[in-house]
């Protein structure tokens, strides 16, 4: 038995400091509502530290029990925290990131309203997060999952006075909820067959089944329902569609929520549960077709959309494709390492985007930027690195992970490979799109500026030329724009692979090695590498030197591009195919028919007769004191009559 | 020695008496009387059963009637008198307060 760690304090510092925040911010000064959300979050942070720090000498996988939570005949549920190589790895990932951006939200947040609020319910989200990843059961996991859904929701809607903001708030909660469904089903299946949600207990209790091979058996659907929960919070097809609606939140909600690491927390939950995976074969083929063709899909809508946070949140969906199908060809390590540094990338690039919309007052368009390189420096670089690493072009972050999912993808089915291309050439021409219309050519703001288009701000102050951000912000920047750069350098010659391959069994190191040989990986890699450079080429032709054509290109394409501008009207189809049978069903047979045809009537009717009865019965009551007096006579003379009658018989 | 049923349809009739004119007559104080005349012609037969049947409860019970009648007539009259003088009538027709 190893020592304690008091794992429960890490995630209860983040809830002491949103309690705090909560119930005293409104009366505490910025300084002091700031010092306490830095200071509770980076006290996760230490812990966290504290935790690697000790990490080798602990026996592995370490559990921490605190107390029971529910008994019930031979069923229990304890609260239990959990740590093993997976856990360190998102805990780190989570705080250490986590606090970067709450430092950057000190900057960016110190002009808007409600400041404490943010960060009560940024160290809430913390909270949750912590006890997701460091559950130690799948109930625990699932008040965490819950947990991160809802502060996900209070933060998109921050500011609530905008309808957009308060409508993509509730898409989000309702769309996860349908994940969620599934996750919740998945759980009661494994209550129900293996009596245990415990990691260890059910794990073990499963591995000792033969795997199910054929058809949907039990394992198949449990895994089934576990990936639909895990597509619902990680925006998988087809449950992706509140992401991108999920970027009316303040921008730093974006970067940690909706690209760190909540959005993460499926990819989490399969790798996780990935003995129940090993064991369902044709459930983790779905896992791997899905994140493909999302990882495809999404990289298509990125390349059309002109809103800088929107074309980061296609990117993002599409790079959790990548992610699931890593899990799905069983490279759960290399999906975990893919998390790691695209938590590090794609959180600089929101920051960065953050800092962009900040420099520019507020406008997120990027028709209207243009030439801030000389504005803001520091924003550029950073974004640089953090665009190269998500291209993929080496030695920076993504390259790596993606190069590892890939060469694990083709082992599997070279079909899954091509796809994974395709997807980081897109991948690459988009984001260097993005970096082009947004840091080179010429400032495009100021003319639109002056034609009165109000600079749709939320008290940046939309004036004179773009300026740099603050120290506060810059600071994380570039923290993470290192990180973006050095951080895949742990993954050389299969180190990370190797550290996380006690939680993931020691097969799939043994196979990653063994089944391409070396010169199969270097084509592969180059091929990558030749995609990635390719993307970048393309957008420097049609972004750079020759602006006019990306208009003619999309003019030639007619249909097929509306098509991709407006998203393939997926959030369309969804709304003819879903919301509308739902809402003209409840309107028609619900409402009007239920409750206005049968429960109101039902009442309305009682009343009505109750009030024809009283009515004649109240004509005995004239007030009259005489009628009143026929009345006892008649009734006297009945009784006198009846009982005569009786005294007959 | 005059048999019991004389007694009876001579409280029969009192009573009958009582309640038509009870039912047809607005004024008050009429009312009024017309109970008294019911409850002499219930009276009237009790005594007549009392005498037949030599037992002396029929005459207790006519002494319980008399009383309450006395305390009727008490709080009857101060109720009429204290309805004339707000509502200036006898006439029962035009007491309705109550009505809805």
């Amino acid at each position: 038995m190893t020592p304690s760690l008091h794992l429960w304090l890490i995630p209860i510092l983040p809830l002491i400091g949103a309690a705090i925040n909560g119930f005293f911010g409104r009366r505490l000064s910025r300084q002091t509502v700031s010092a306490v959300a830095l200071t509770f979050c980076g006290a996760a942070f230490l812990m966290g530290l504290y935790v690697a720090a000790r990490f080798s000498s602990l026996e592995l996988p370490h559990a921490e029990y605190l107390g029971h939570w529910i008994r019930s005949g031979n069923f229990m549920v304890n609260f239990e925290f959990y740590l093993d190589q997976l856990t360190l790895v998102m805990l780190l990932v989570v705080t250490g990131v986590g606090f970067l951006i709450h430092i950057y939200s000190v900057g960016y947040m110190w002009e808007e309203g409600g400041f404490y609020r943010f960060f009560s319910y940024l160290n809430l989200f913390m909270f949750f997060m912590l006890t997701l990843v460091l559950a130690g059961n799948y109930l625990q996991m699932f008040i965490g999952w819950e947990g991160v859904g809802l502060a996900s929701y209070l933060l998109i809607g921050f500011w609530f006075t905008k309808d957009s903001a308060a409508s993509a708030g509730k898409k989000a909660f309702i769309v996860n909820r349908i994940g969620d469904f599934g996750f919740l089903i998945a759980l009661f299946l494994l209550i129900k067959h293996f009596g245990s949600l415990n990691f260890s207990q059910v794990f073990s209790s499963i591995a000792q089944q033969p795997a199910e091979t054929a058809g949907i058996g039990l394992l198949t659907s449990i895994g089934l329902l576990l990936m639909v929960g895990a597509a619902g919070k990680s925006a998988q097809i087809p449950l992706y569609v509140w992401l991108p609606d999920a970027m009316e939140g303040p921008t730093p909600v974006s970067a940690l929520i909706h690209a760190a690491t909540m959005v993460t927390a499926g990819v989490y939950m399969v790798a996780r549960s990935h003995v129940i995976f090993e064991h369902a074969p044709n459930a983790l083929t779905v896992v791997a077709i899905i994140g493909t063709l999302t990882a495809l899909f999404a990289a298509t809508i990125g390349i059309a959309q002109t809103d800088i946070k929107k074309v980061l949140a296609y990117s993002t969906v599409s790079q959790l494709g990548y992610m699931f199908m890593a899990c799905g060809v069983a490279a759960y390590s290399a999906g975990i390492f893919h998390l790691m540094t695209h938590a590090f990338f794609k959180g600089l690039l929101f920051l960065a985007a953050g800092s962009v919309i900040h420099a520019v007052g507020g406008e997120q368009d990027m028709r209207k930027m243009g030439g801030l390189r000389q504005y803001i420096p520091w924003t550029f670089m950073t974004m640089t690195a953090a665009t190269f690493a998500i291209a993929g072009f080496p030695p920076f972050a993504g390259f790596f992970s993606k190069d590892e999912i890939l060469a694990r993808a083709y082992e599997a089915n070279p079909a899954y490979w091509f796809i994974g291309v395709t997807t980081a050439f897109i991948t690459s021409f988009y984001m260097f799109r993005l970096w082009f219309m947004t840091f080179f050519g010429d400032y495009r703001g100021r003319e639109a500026a002056q034609h009165g288009h109000p600079a749709h701000g939320h008290g940046h102050g939309g004036h004179g030329d773009p300026h740099e951000s603050p120290t506060i912000m810059l600071v994380p920047l570039m923290i993470l724009a290192v990180l973006s750069v050095i951080g895949g350098w742990v993954g050389i010659g299969g180190r990370f692979e190797h550290f996380l391959s006690p939680v993931f069994g020691e097969g799939a190191t043994a196979v990653a090695t063994e089944a391409l040989s070396r010169s199969t990986e270097i084509t592969l890699m180059v091929i990558s590498v030749a995609a990635a450079v390719l993307g970048f080429y393309l957008a420097y032709v049609l972004y750079l030197k020759r602006p006019e054509l990306p208009q003619k290109i999309a003019d030639s394409l007619g249909g097929l591009y509306q098509a991709v501008v407006n998203k393939y009207y997926v959030d369309e189809i969804y709304a003819d195919l879903f919301v509308k049978p739902l809402v003209d069903g409840s309107t028609r047979i619900l409402w009007h028919g239920v409750d206005q045809g049968v429960i109101d009537a039902a009442i309305n009717d009682t009343a009505d007769g109750a009030r024809h009865v009283s009515d004649s019965a109240r004509q005995m009551q004239s007030g009259n004191v005489r009628s009143y007096a026929g009345w006892v006579a008649v009734g006297g003379a009945v009784i006198i009559a009846y009982m005569i009658w009786m005294g007959v018989r | 020695m005059v048999p019991v049923s004389y007694y009876l349809i001579l409280s029969g009739i009192l009573f009958s008496c009582g309640v038509i004119g009870f039912l047809i007559k607005r004024n008050i104080i009429t009312i009024f009387i017309c109970i008294e005349l019911m409850l002499n012609g219930v009276n009237l037969s009790f005594v007549a059963f009392a005498a037949q049947w030599q037992h002396l409860s029929g005459q207790v019970f006519v002494f319980f009637v008399m009383v309450v009648a006395a305390a009727e007539a008490t709080v009857g009259l101060a109720i009429i008198i204290a309805v004339f003088r707000t509502r200036e009538t006898l006439n029962v027709d035009h007491v309705n307060l109550l009505k809805l």
